[in-house]
């Protein structure tokens, strides 16, 4: 154990600390479980971006401390009455459509592994798809509370807002080619109709529409047609065309390498997992096996190092996470709480669903970060204000009970 | 409202359980496959983390393979260097990060490595693996001596072909040489320069001792005339008249030398048609015995089944028989193999060196034939012995009597025969020429098999040499044999 490690814990324990303070004092009642998860998950995350690459961990610590000092600010801001911002639901929904569109602007803009999903600020990078899909969330749960009735009954005109914000944002992520984010935002939706308007149908048809849209977005683009064909085939026995050289290649030496090193990378837990800080993350000639392995592939490193049963006890806590944040929608007395509180919940567990499971290969693969633990300023961020948003939730639901 | 979060809520959970199901599958049933494929550098980097056995020749002293440690990043990999060169390439093969192992690296493997079942083993490398230390293999020790390989492998410079060398009481490997060869330290880094050769046979990647198929030629006389004289239908004394040559299918099968004026011996007895190599005098034998006993008596020697040496399988041969490359074990040998040719080593057999070398030990040994073996023993990380040699019997294809009288007739070859130059001042040399044409002229693959000294015989050897212009075993394979008997007998 090094001075270094030692530091890190110490001041990790010392933010941990501040965060569990602002929240007894703003929201006294809230659920006592969530803060914890998170900083577990938090806490887990940051040890092994420490272990893979010391200096990413120091940027993500200080990420971890602006993400806190927002998480308190919101939680004292909106501590008394949080149900306001429902009155600005359509400058939410715009916001999210802006942010969405940052990265596309020129000189902001910038394309990391073939996703314009970036905005750059100097040396500052930051993801803004991350912040939208919480104003998203807080956009549709004001709107489908005020709605509710209508939209069951399916009149076209109360569709009409709705839809306008939902194309705009399904167009900007096909622009930008965020297939991982456009499924996020399409599962979010499609939960929060049905919670709102009670009828099955609208899923059945909005999954419909997505299957023909995800056929069609399939035909016509490449890099989608990349992603499917990587994740029906990772593996192939005779050389093929390899678009990243321009030469014959088996497919694992190729577009695939990462899935498929990740898969070895999975395999190699077992059931006991070598231990953190003991896997195999470089190669014979000390490069890492795996280029993104702190972002989109951080499961398969902690899979490597905790094994199956360190592995499926993350998952468990990110389920226990899940729990939680339902509780928190049932308890709740107004629709706008119930459907923000469950939104914010669902978009969660299907943010680790997609990640994981595509590095799973459940599903294709999208590059998109595993809630608390992926390196990344702007998710830590954005986790963090989803946290507060459950946490005033549930502060009103449990004093309400409680009187 | 409160349904339908729950219908939400219950589909959130049941895809993070989906997860669980996924990573179930690749760390279990996904694991072990996944862990053999070439392209996983984990995998490759676990393989290099530990420090592999060392290998010794048979002094116990001369090392054969050793490891460099060399740090990379955090970790500290071994990786194989072979001390002595080309001289035990092909015995003990190679172990590289790019290509598949070869040798005692591959089948030994699992000792080398430390991962083999033995309990002290297990526990040893259990216990480094908690402490988070260097896992270390076992040390082997080879039967191989050191000296005389390398006196081997110098005689066969510029030739092609092999020499194997048997302790005839035990099964013991002595020499196993083969050239052209390679440099197991160019493997990784050189492969190219590592598979050159300016010789034409090329192939030098190739243990010829142990997968060489030769035409045995005469040195199968040894089996010929084991079966001739074990199945009690003939004696050394059987008379024979040779007029040169032996008619077979109604035409005249010619004796060896000049085609138009074939060397005629006349009456003779079987021993001399043996010292004199006549062809006439074996292709009788063999039209007596039928090609099915002499089959018989080839498949009592091992012929047909590849020999249980410690090598990889892949670099393992049967000899017998070939037909459009495959192994042929006929049905009805009688009727489809011509006996008079098989019986002077002719017809389509082909037989490994190591194969001859067996058959030269099993009549040294009267008539007992050892399983060869290449490991003498395997010794843990401690010092402790782990395993070490236990001689296996394989069989007794041959009477003690017939061996005796084969020994006679063998020591006649070098006394008055075909092999003069084989002798060695002061011991008894027990052997067998060959001479066997291959299609092309007077382009031979010249053999010498033997044994001595040949009352108690300590070493049984088989010597081949390919594309010899002119060239015969008594003049091409002989004089090498006699040499690296000599260094062993010393």
């Amino acid at each position: 154990m090094s001075t270094a490690s030692l530091t890190y814990a110490g001041f990790f324990f010392a933010v941990y600390l501040i965060a569990h303070l602002a929240t007894r004092y703003a929201v006294p009642f809230a659920d006592p479980y969530l803060l914890p998860i998170a900083g577990l998950l938090t806490a887990i995350g940051l040890t092994e971006i420490y272990r893979l690459n010391p200096r990413d961990a120091f940027r993500q610590g200080i990420w971890i401390v602006v993400a806190v000092a927002l998480f308190a600010a919101t939680l004292f801001m909106l501590r008394h009455e949080y149900r306001r911002l429902e009155t600005y639901k359509y400058l939410f929904g715009f916001s999210a459509i802006a942010l969405l569109l940052l990265p596309i602007l020129p000189v902001l803009g910038l394309t990391v592994n073939g996703a314009r999903l970036w905005v750059h600020v100097g040396a500052m990078r930051f993801q803004p798809g991350e912040l939208a899909k919480i104003m998203l969330i807080v956009f549709l749960a004001g709107y489908m509370r005020e709605k509710r009735e209508v939209l069951a009954q399916g009149r076209a005109k109360d569709w009409g807002p709705l839809l306008v914000i939902w194309v705009l944002a399904m167009l900007v992520l096909l622009e930008t080619r965020d297939l991982g984010g456009g499924l996020l935002y399409y599962g979010i939706f499609l939960a929060m109709l049905y919670m709102a308007t009670a009828r099955i149908g609208y899923v059945a048809a909005g999954l419909g529409l997505f299957l023909v849209g995800a056929v069609g977005v399939w035909k016509v683009t490449p890099h989608v047609q990349d992603r499917v064909t990587i994740w029906l085939h990772p593996w192939t026995d005779h050389k093929v065309y390899c678009p990243l050289s321009g030469h014959l290649d088996l497919r694992q030496n190729c577009q695939s390498f990462q899935l498929v090193k990740s898969f070895y990378s999975i395999a190699a837990g077992g059931y006991g997992g070598t231990g953190l800080g003991k896997g195999t993350v470089t190669n014979l000639n000390g490069q890492q096996i795996i280029p993104d392995l702190n972002t989109d592939f951080i499961y398969s490193a902690l899979a490597q190092e905790l094994g199956l049963i360190g592995a499926a006890a993350l998952v468990l806590v990110y389920m226990i996470f899940v729990l939680r944040g339902m509780r928190i929608a049932l308890l709740a007395e107004d629709g706008f709480s119930k459907l923000a509180a469950a939104g914010l919940t669902f978009g969660f567990a299907l943010q680790t669903f997609i990640i994981v499971g595509g590095v799973l290969r459940l599903i294709p693969l999208t590059g998109i970060t595993l809630p608390f633990v992926s390196y990344g300023g702007s998710s830590v961020v954005a986790n963090f204000l989803l946290l507060a948003g459950l946490l005033l939730i549930s502060n009103r639901a449990n004093r309400d009970l409680l009187r | 409202m409160n349904k339908q979060v729950s219908h939400v809520g219950i589909a959130a959970l049941v895809l993070l359980a989906a997860l669980i199901v996924g990573t179930t599958y690749w760390q279990t049933w996904a694991n072990a496959g996944l862990a053999n494929r070439q392209d996983n550098e984990i995998r490759l980097v676990a393989q290099f983390s530990i420090k592999r056995g060392r290998i010794y020749a048979a002094d116990g002293k001369t090392l054969v393979a050793a490891n460099v440690a060399t740090k990379r990043g955090s970790q500290t990999l071994y990786f194989r260097r072979y001390p002595t060169g080309p001289i035990f390439s092909d015995v003990v093969g190679y172990s590289t990060q790019t290509r598949n192992r070869t040798g005692l690296e591959e089948s030994y493997n699992d000792y080398l490595t430390g991962s083999n079942a033995n309990l002290d083993t297990v526990f040893h490398s259990a216990l480094d693996r908690l402490r988070g230390a260097t896992v270390t293999g076992n040390d082997l020790v080879v039967t191989i001596r050191p000296s005389a390989q390398a006196l081997a492998l110098r005689l066969l410079r510029g030739k092609c072909g092999a020499v194997v060398a048997l302790e005839p009481s035990t099964g013991r490997v002595l020499v196993m040489a083969t050239n052209p060869t390679y440099n197991a330290n160019l493997i990784e880094k050189h492969f190219a320069l590592a598979t050159r050769t300016s010789l034409p046979c090329g192939a030098p990647l190739v243990n010829r001792a142990t997968v060489g198929r030769y035409p045995p030629g005469s040195t199968f006389k040894m089996v010929t005339a084991a079966a001739a004289l074990d199945s009690g239908r003939f004696t050394p004394d059987s008379p024979f008249y040779d007029p040169g040559y032996c008619v077979e299918y109604g035409k005249q099968v010619r004796n060896a030398g000049n085609p138009e004026a074939p060397e005629t011996f006349g009456h003779v007895n079987l021993s001399t048609g043996f010292e004199k190599s006549i062809n006439s005098v074996f292709c009788n034998v063999g039209k007596a015995l039928g090609a099915g006993t002499i089959l018989d008596y080839a498949k009592r020697f091992g012929f047909y089944s590849v020999p249980a040496l410690e090598l990889p399988g892949g670099e393992r041969v049967a000899s017998g028989l070939y037909q459009h490359g495959r192994l042929y074990d006929p049905k009805h040998p009688d009727t489809q193999v011509d006996p008079g040719r098989l019986a002077f080593g002719q017809e389509r057999l082909a037989v490994t060196p190591l194969q001859m070398a067996m058959v030269a030990a099993a009549i040294g040994n009267h008539g007992v034939e050892m399983r060869p073996q290449i490991v003498e023993r395997i010794v843990a990380p401690g010092g402790k012995t782990i395993t070490h040699l236990q001689p296996d019997q394989l069989g007794r294809p041959i009477k003690r009597q017939t061996a005796d009288e084969l020994t006679r007739m063998m020591e006649l070859v070098v006394t008055g025969g075909t092999a003069p130059l084989a002798a060695i001042p002061g011991v008894h040399v027990a052997g067998k020429t060959g001479t066997a044409e291959i299609g092309r002229g007077n382009i031979h693959t010249t053999w010498f098999a033997a044994f001595a000294p040949a009352e108690a015989p300590r070493v049984a050897i088989a010597v081949v040499v390919e594309n010899q212009l002119n060239g015969f075993g008594g003049t091409i394979s002989a004089p090498i044999a006699k040499q690296v008997m000599e260094a062993l007998l010393r």
